[in-house]
């Protein structure tokens, strides 16, 4: 099996209103290092090993479904899991 | 002239737009399921506002693959009217029907309140019987309407006169006070603010009955009088 772990981000072009109330609060906190804060998804798929080409099927799921090329951008990382 | 109003699961306004248009409108109305696979029969397509599919994952992203979405498609194809209103706009933006996204209101709070909306165009099959330029009252309720496109696209939409109402008071953030876009072919309006529920003065406002009138006007030309 394969775990793949799927991040999606707002593009650095899009105001993110979310992070932007998180780096507020931050800052009240007296974090006044915090430069910028950016809000995204995680996402754990399991994944058959049977597939054809992983990194094209990962591709087209990201951009069909699980990112919206709009607003967001995605990356993804791959790992191999032993079945117990 | 016949409107299916779609019915995912999460929807939550089907009902009101049911209601304008039968009782209001004096239309025929049938509620259709997300799975159905047929919309031949309907001269005109209404996607209602609501959570469909719990808005998981992003507004409107589930729904997109729904069944009848491909026959909304194939209606839109057709030049058959389609509206979709609040999460309706969401779904005609996740399926490529409309361009741009939808974005968290800038105050990151839920807004249900009465909008003025100016008419910037109402030279389209959704708004010919507003006045150009009039000012309409308009309810909204959202908390994701904060519409999105880059430079490119928004040159577009302005310069093909497919901005439809646009905010009097930006209420969301929307990029340039947008608050409904059409199709390059003008027949796919979708827009946040509700005209369903501006139907009669007792709920507020009647502006929205235009919309509803102007859609059934276009109809009426075309089909009615060259049959």
């Amino acid at each position: 099996m394969y775990k793949v772990k799927v991040f999606v981000t707002l593009k650095e072009s899009v105001l993110d209103p979310q992070g932007t109330a998180v780096k507020g609060s931050l800052h009240r906190m007296e974090y006044n290092e915090v430069q910028d804060v950016r809000i995204g998804k995680y996402l754990e798929l399991t994944i058959e090993e049977s597939v054809q080409d992983l990194d094209k099927s990962i591709r087209e799921m990201c951009e069909k479904l699980l990112s919206n090329p709009v607003i967001e951008d995605y990356r993804y990382e791959v790992e191999e899991v032993v079945a117990q | 002239m016949r409107f299916a109003v779609i019915v995912f699961p999460g929807s939550n306004c089907d009902i009101d737009m049911f209601h304008a248009v039968k009782d209001e409108l004096g239309a025929e109305a049938e509620y259709v399921w997300h799975d159905e696979e047929n919309l031949d029969r309907f001269d005109g397509i209404l996607l209602p506002g609501g959570f469909s599919y719990g808005d998981y994952l992003r507004t409107g992203a589930i729904a997109q693959f729904s069944n009848v979405m491909d026959e909304v498609k194939k209606a839109a194809q057709a030049g058959k009217p389609v509206l979709g209103v609040c999460n309706g706009f969401q779904i005609l933006l996740e399926t490529g029907l409309l361009p741009g996204a939808m974005r968290r209101n800038e105050s990151l709070k839920f807004i249900c309140q009465p909008e003025t909306l100016n008419v910037v165009n109402n030279e389209t099959m959704f708004s010919s019987s507003y006045g150009k330029d009039e000012e309409i009252i308009i309810p909204i309720a959202h908390g994701e309407g904060n519409y999105y496109c880059d430079e490119e696209t928004l040159k577009q939409l302005e310069e093909e006169n497919r901005i439809i109402f646009r905010y009097k008071n930006n209420p969301n953030g929307s990029i340039s006070d947008i608050a409904g876009i059409m199709n390059a072919q003008g027949n796919v309006l979708g827009m946040m603010p509700h005209p369903e529920r501006a139907v009669s003065e007792l709920l507020g406002s009647a502006d929205g009955l235009k919309l509803f009138q102007s859609i059934v006007k276009s109809w009426r030309e075309n089909h009615v009088l060259s049959s």
